[in-house]
């Protein structure tokens, strides 16, 4: 697929006066920290900043604070410079239109009981985007721009597929021009070529309208088209974050080697032996002392069990918090899962073909 | 793997009232095989799994054609005789296990019931659970557990523990894996090439992902409109497609080159 084939080159860092910035984000849901410290830029667009991690790696959570959806227990948010926690009155209402979310189910997101074309309306609507008299075509054009027929407006969310009403969901979130989009894992509940469509309308109308968009995701493939840089997420705090190139091809935290292994590859040649990590991720309410991955690093060291590892530079806009980074960067083995007979057998075969 | 195969199904077609969902002339899955079902949502291949359980019906679908099972045609069998089978030897999983679980019974004990059921005794379905437990690399200590206590790919493998423990030679997998975490989903992926190793169990994955096809199937079949458009080995099919719309599919998987 290549959705992101024809971008522009993306700069490697967001510059001096970011649209977005989370500085210290610290949010507390009872005893568990869901996301402990976080500090992220986004550029003006056209940009895209991936999030990756998994379940319960405090990705979603992020995004649905810049919405402004849950409330922050510590450091701050600052969008196009002014403090979005104290946004009151008309700047919130601003700030609500220029700020964007898309969720991963559409069927949640829309009114089952409302027509695409009412769906739409009622956000030109209430941000005074058109006038009254203007609203029917511009839903049309709406509609027309994320890649369905202008007559969708006239049909109900469950006579549509999942990947039509997730670009309804684009369309409705595009309606009243944002600066900054929330993808929440805009894809995750689609088939592959829906996602592949989706990909491809993001790319499209990140470069028509000067996007700016957080990818939140727990698949590195997705991000690698779409953003050019990418934050790796583990228990609520980053564990590396550069360039998207720069970390898939010389990632410095075994996470992000671990993440980008499990990403299943068509080609045998762009298959590698899975990095196994054990067990499952540790119970948030008591996070692991030390490097909160330690109990499933396999290089970890007495060292990752005492002392946090703090961010810092592996590279020219790379930062990893690890304490072996440079280990993973020098190659280090890390143990992978034994490729079964039968996979062997056919990877054999593969290769004999002309 | 060739000859009849464990699994076989001949002239099946699927229909509502007059509208036909599936048309296969020939699917055959082998002993120990792990045969890829690939297409997109509405192409039949989840109503050929209902299909081959017998349970197509129960959504209002009629079925005609064979469906065997080591040479024993199922589609003549009575609803008790196939209920035997259903479980025991052919079992399925499904892609959100959160739904396939009663949220008010212990997981432990929807699979000692299942043993149960199937003939098991009380000390014995305790012992059997724990020990497929153990099997799927979970601690029976999460037997005591309910659904909700229970991760997605913890709760999927609580699933493939329930065919574990019944001994299944069939796994119908129909999309486990979609609604998992890539990580999680490459742990999922990794036990079924174990089950297929140590137990022999011939496993029909269905799945949209022809990578994650890849990176299982011995063989692979391609669905489209309930027609099945190309089949063959997964490694030739997936190298060199002879049907433009396995080609689609094949373009439509994300891969790690970053263009940015």
């Amino acid at each position: 697929m290549t959705a992101g084939g024809d971008l522009p080159a993306g700069r490697d860092l967001p510059e001096a006066q970011p649209l977005l910035r989370i500085s210290d984000l610290t949010v507390r849901f009872g005893p568990v920290r869901a996301v402990n410290g976080v500090s992220l830029a986004v550029a003006a667009g056209p940009f895209g900043l991936g999030l990756v991690g998994e379940s319960g790696s405090g990705k979603s959570t992020i995004g649905r604070t810049i919405l402004r959806l849950v409330r922050s227990s510590g450091g701050s948010i600052t969008f196009a410079g002014s403090d979005v926690g104290s946004l009151r009155g008309a700047a919130l209402k601003a700030y609500r239109r220029d700020v964007q979310i898309v969720f991963q189910d559409p069927d949640n997101s829309l009114d089952p009981r409302m027509r695409i074309g009412a769906t739409i309306g009622e956000v030109l609507r209430a941000h005074h985007v058109v006038p009254r008299g203007a609203i029917t075509e511009r839903v049309g054009a709406l509609i027309a721009e994320a890649g369905l027929d202008p007559e969708f407006a006239q049909r109900y969310p469950h006579q549509m597929s999942g990947g039509q009403r997730q670009r309804v969901a684009i369309a409705r979130a595009l309606s009243v021009q944002p600066r900054l989009l929330v993808l929440d894992e805009p894809t995750s509940a689609l088939d592959v070529r829906s996602q592949a469509q989706i990909l491809k309308l993001i790319a499209r109308l990140r470069s028509e309208h000067n996007l700016s968009y957080l990818l939140i995701t727990h698949n590195f493939g997705v991000v690698s088209e779409l953003c050019e840089q990418t934050a790796v997420l583990y228990l609520g705090k980053i564990a590396e974050i550069g360039t998207t190139h720069v970390l898939l091809r010389a990632p410095a935290h075994p996470y992000t080697v671990a993440l980008r292994s499990a990403v299943p590859e068509v080609t045998v040649a762009g298959r590698r032996s899975r990095i196994v990590l054990p067990g499952d991720p540790p119970d948030a309410t008591s996070p692991p002392s030390g490097c909160v991955f330690h109990t499933r690093c396999p290089l970890a060291v007495a060292r990752c069990r005492t002392e946090v590892p703090l961010l810092r530079e592996a590279g020219p806009a790379h930062q990893v918090a690890c304490h072996r980074a440079e280990d993973v960067l020098a190659g280090a083995e890390m143990p992978t899962h034994r490729r079964p007979a039968a996979v062997e057998r056919r990877e054999a075969s593969a290769s004999e073909l002309p | 793997m060739t000859g009849t195969g464990r699994l076989g199904i001949s002239g099946l077609q699927i229909s509502f009232g007059s509208r036909q969902v599936v048309s296969i002339e020939e699917l055959r899955l082998g002993h120990a095989e792990i045969l890829g079902l690939a297409g997109e949502s509405g192409s039949g291949k989840s109503m050929t799994t209902l299909a081959i359980l017998g349970l197509a019906h129960t959504v209002g679908a009629s079925v005609s054609g064979s469906i065997t099972l080591d040479g024993q045609e199922l589609a003549a069998l009575p609803q008790e005789r196939l209920r035997e089978i259903r479980g025991r030897r052919i079992a399925a999983i499904f892609q959100s296990s959160a739904t396939a679980f009663n949220p008010v019974y212990r997981v432990g004990t929807v699979v000692t019931k299942a043993l149960r059921l199937h003939g098991a005794s009380k000390s014995d379905a305790a012992d059997q659970a724990a020990e497929a437990m153990r099997q799927v690399l979970l601690s029976p200590d999460l037997m005591r557990r309910y659904p909700s206590q229970l991760s997605g790919g913890q709760l999927q493998r609580v699933a493939i523990a329930l065919a574990v423990a019944l001994r299944a030679e069939i796994l119908l997998a129909d999309e486990p894996t979609s609604a998992l975490d890539v990580t999680v989903q490459a742990e999922v992926l990794d036990l079924l090439r174990d089950l297929r190793e140590s137990v022999g169990m011939s496993i029909l994955f269905i799945s949209h992902d022809l990578a994650v096809v890849a990176e299982l199937c011995d063989r692979v079949a391609v669905m489209r409109h309930g027609l099945i458009v190309e089949q063959g080995p997964a490694s030739r099919v997936l190298a060199a497609p002879a049907h433009p719309y396995t080609a689609e599919l094949l373009e439509s998987v994300p891969t790690l080159a970053s263009p940015l």
